[in-house]
């Protein structure tokens, strides 16, 4: 196959800047078949959503008592500090813990899932 | 006398700090020039004209010019990342909002980072397998090259635009305020200087000089934050302590105050700030600076770290000028009685806290560093914007639209940097022109507009398989003309510049409605698309999907 197999109007744009590598058309439906892909998207995309939702929810959580329940923010707690204050500073602290979790499950996990993969198709 | 007018009365601030990234400083007067600022800040000067210089000599292949030769480190990247996000403003903006209204800068704070683990999760890894130099390249990959780079560009554009205009007029502002430059003097330094490094050194340059401001900013930061701890025996809560008894409201700045006042002007701000984040072109660019999609992975990780650290600071630092400053007439313009307002009557504006804070605690050469400190930092973001620009003219508009490919990498570099030398001059006659302008509504609509255009069309295109090119088309116009236009009607531009009586749309955030507008209208548009195009493109999902999730067949161009 060409190097424009997917280059809708048959010209060569792509190819000319190198863009568009889509020359593996032979072999996307291999790769889509093999288990190891089908495992690695369904885990990631999984485990992506997941994070997501968790970051979504806090978020919007904070914001939402912001909008609806700004007195439940003014509970003190311990002397000056109010609730409000250590849950904001938790979004961030969870934030970057999330950051964290994904990428230590993606260094392991994912990247081991993805080199069975490049094996797996190699052969 | 050099006294600064008041520049920024309460109302300003909370719209300037609406996106806390263009200091709307409002009206100032020229202070005394300030000899270690700007000793310092031409020592900055020197340092990166030697850096780009280096770039220039290396920068030969477009990969070299759009994305340093794909050589970042994901260290270097997550620095450079984090440059991008700390711009003046949100270190003189959110300490200053924190000084006013104490914990309501925290929504901001919050809203600013959260946007980043949703890059990571879904977007990150999955742009760097699809792309090469901007987000075009992957929103385009099984769509309509001519349709979506088109789309793509123009929000790009009018993200840059406006971004940069209000980075340009908070810079003349802002040198005029620290420096004692005259407006006119300071929009054209800032002009040149982002034109020697986008058009010299392309992305190796824009990169070390955001990574050399992100460093000095952080260790500017981290000095003075613990310099205010310091004094309060690392314990934060004597600080809070201390704080809430010399603020006029007293106890009311440790909880949500009226910045804030409506549920959906909250939730609106929110949606905004996160998803305007996922959709910024000057930072999608820096996904592909690295050499893969682990490396994009990483460096979001570090980022994300070094931002919330960076704004935790803020907020000590704008609880320390509550704690420090606050009963300190030397840092306010006195009335008649010698009376002031401490949340009104500060020198320069409470954008100002963080610069005479410096002094309070570091003395006249510290305040000078963070006055160097503060220019480097709207000039590197600045440089990332026009980049981003120069990128979407030559890249996208040019090679793929006009020239319909048939150009040769040489001739799509030179145009880049044609165009970056355009962008910088119509900078500086924008920046010219706005200079009495309130200008801090353009930071927001910017916002907006990623959050509205860029971010729908690229999200879709990557996610959804049943996304077309008339689909994405239809979807990144709505969103672009429904973020314009609601906040063209919404009070910042319809009742503050404009001068009518009322606005025709009741929020100040037109993401919450925009955005899903974007999204359902790719959706529906997509999904009524019967034609033999939409059927080859979501046939041709597949193959983008395969590449998407394991990055084989992504570009080698970046490995040299």
């Amino acid at each position: 196959m060409s190097g424009t197999t997917l280059d809708l109007r048959g010209r060569t744009a792509a190819s000319a800047t190198g863009n568009l590598g889509t020359d593996l058309d032979p072999q996307v439906e291999r790769i889509a078949r093999t288990p190891e892909f089908q495992q690695l998207v369904a885990e990631r995309t999984r485990f992506g959503w997941t994070l997501t939702i968790l970051m979504l929810v806090v978020y919007f959580g904070f914001i939402g008592l912001i909008a609806f329940d700004k007195s439940l923010l003014a509970v003190k707690v311990g002397g000056t500090a109010s609730l409000g204050l250590f849950m904001g500073v938790f979004v961030i602290l969870f934030a970057f813990a999330l950051t964290g979790v994904y990428v230590a499950r993606a260094n392991t996990r994912f990247d081991a899932l993805s080199a069975a993969l490049k094996r797996s198709v190699a052969r | 006398m050099n006294r600064l007018l008041l520049g920024v009365a309460l109302a300003t601030i909370a719209a300037g700090a609406a996106y806390a990234a263009g200091p709307d400083l409002g009206a100032v007067q020229q202070s005394a020039t300030n000899w270690p600022a700007i000793g310092m800040f031409l020592f900055f000067v020197l340092m990166t004209l030697g850096i780009t210089y280096k770039a220039a000599m290396g920068t030969k292949s477009a990969a070299d010019f759009y994305a340093a030769g794909g050589g970042i480190s994901a260290g270097t990247n997550s620095l450079a990342i984090a440059g991008d996000y700390m711009s003046a403003a949100s270190f003189l903006g959110i300490s200053g909002l924190v000084y006013t209204s104490g914990f309501d800068g925290l929504i901001y704070s919050t809203g600013f980072l959260v946007g980043w683990p949703i890059v990571l999760f879904l977007i990150a890894e999955r742009l760097r397998n699809l792309g090469k130099f901007t987000f075009a390249d992957v929103a385009s990959f099984r769509l309509d090259q001519t349709a979506i780079r088109i789309i793509s560009a123009v929000g790009t554009l009018v993200v840059v635009a406006f971004y940069l205009i209000a980075q340009m007029v908070g810079a003349g502002k802002l040198i005029q305020l620290l420096f004692g430059l005259p407006y006119l003097y300071a929009v054209i330094i800032v002009g040149v200087l982002m034109i020697v490094y986008v058009a010299f050194g392309g992305m190796k340059a824009t990169t070390w000089v955001q990574v050399i401001k992100a460093c000095l900013l952080l260790g500017g930061a981290t000095f003075m934050a613990g310099a205010v701890l310091y004094r309060y025996g690392f314990n934060p809560e004597t600080l809070f302590a201390a704080s809430v008894q010399v603020h006029p409201k007293g106890d009311a700045i440790m909880a949500p105050g009226g910045l804030v006042s409506n549920p959906v002007e909250a939730i609106s701000l929110g949606v905004g700030l996160m998803f305007g984040t996922a959709g910024l072109p000057h930072i999608l660019m820096r996904f592909f600076t690295v050499s893969d999609a682990q490396a994009a992975r990483k460096s979001v990780f570090y980022a994300t770290g070094l931002i919330g650290y960076f704004y935790i600071l803020t907020f000590i630092i704008g609880f320390g000028g509550i704690a420090l400053l606050m009963s300190d007439p030397s840092y306010f313009k006195l009335g008649a009685a010698g009376t002031f307002d401490k949340l009104k009557d500060m020198i320069g504006g409470t954008n100002m806290v963080a610069v005479n804070l410096a002094n309070a605690v570091g003395g006249p050469y510290f305040l000078g560093f963070i006055s160097a400190v503060a220019f480097a930092t709207i000039l590197a973001v600045v440089a990332g914007l026009t980049l981003a620009g120069a990128s979407a003219i030559s890249h996208d508009l040019y090679a793929q639209v006009i020239a319909r490919g048939r150009t040769t990498e040489k001739h799509e570099v030179n145009l880049s940097k044609i165009s970056a030398v355009v962008i910088g001059i119509v900078a500086i006659f924008l920046g010219y022109i706005f200079e009495n302008q309130n200008v801090a509504f353009m930071v927001g609509l910017a916002f907006a507009v990623a959050a509205s255009c860029n971010f729908p069309v690229l999200a879709m295109s990557i996610l959804w398989r049943g996304t077309t090119t008339w689909g994405a088309l239809a979807g990144g116009l709505v969103g672009l003309l429904a973020a314009v236009i609601m906040v063209v009607l919404s009070k910042a531009v319809w009742v503050t510049t404009l001068g009518n009586p009322a606005p025709l749309f009741p929020y100040d955030n037109p993401a919450l409605f925009s955005m899903p507008l974007a999204f359902a209208t790719i959706w529906v548009v997509s999904l009524m698309d019967r034609s033999r195009r939409a059927q080859r493109e979501r046939a041709a999902f597949e193959a983008q999907f395969v590449r998407s999730e394991t990055g084989i067949g992504a570009s080698g161009a970046h490995a040299h």
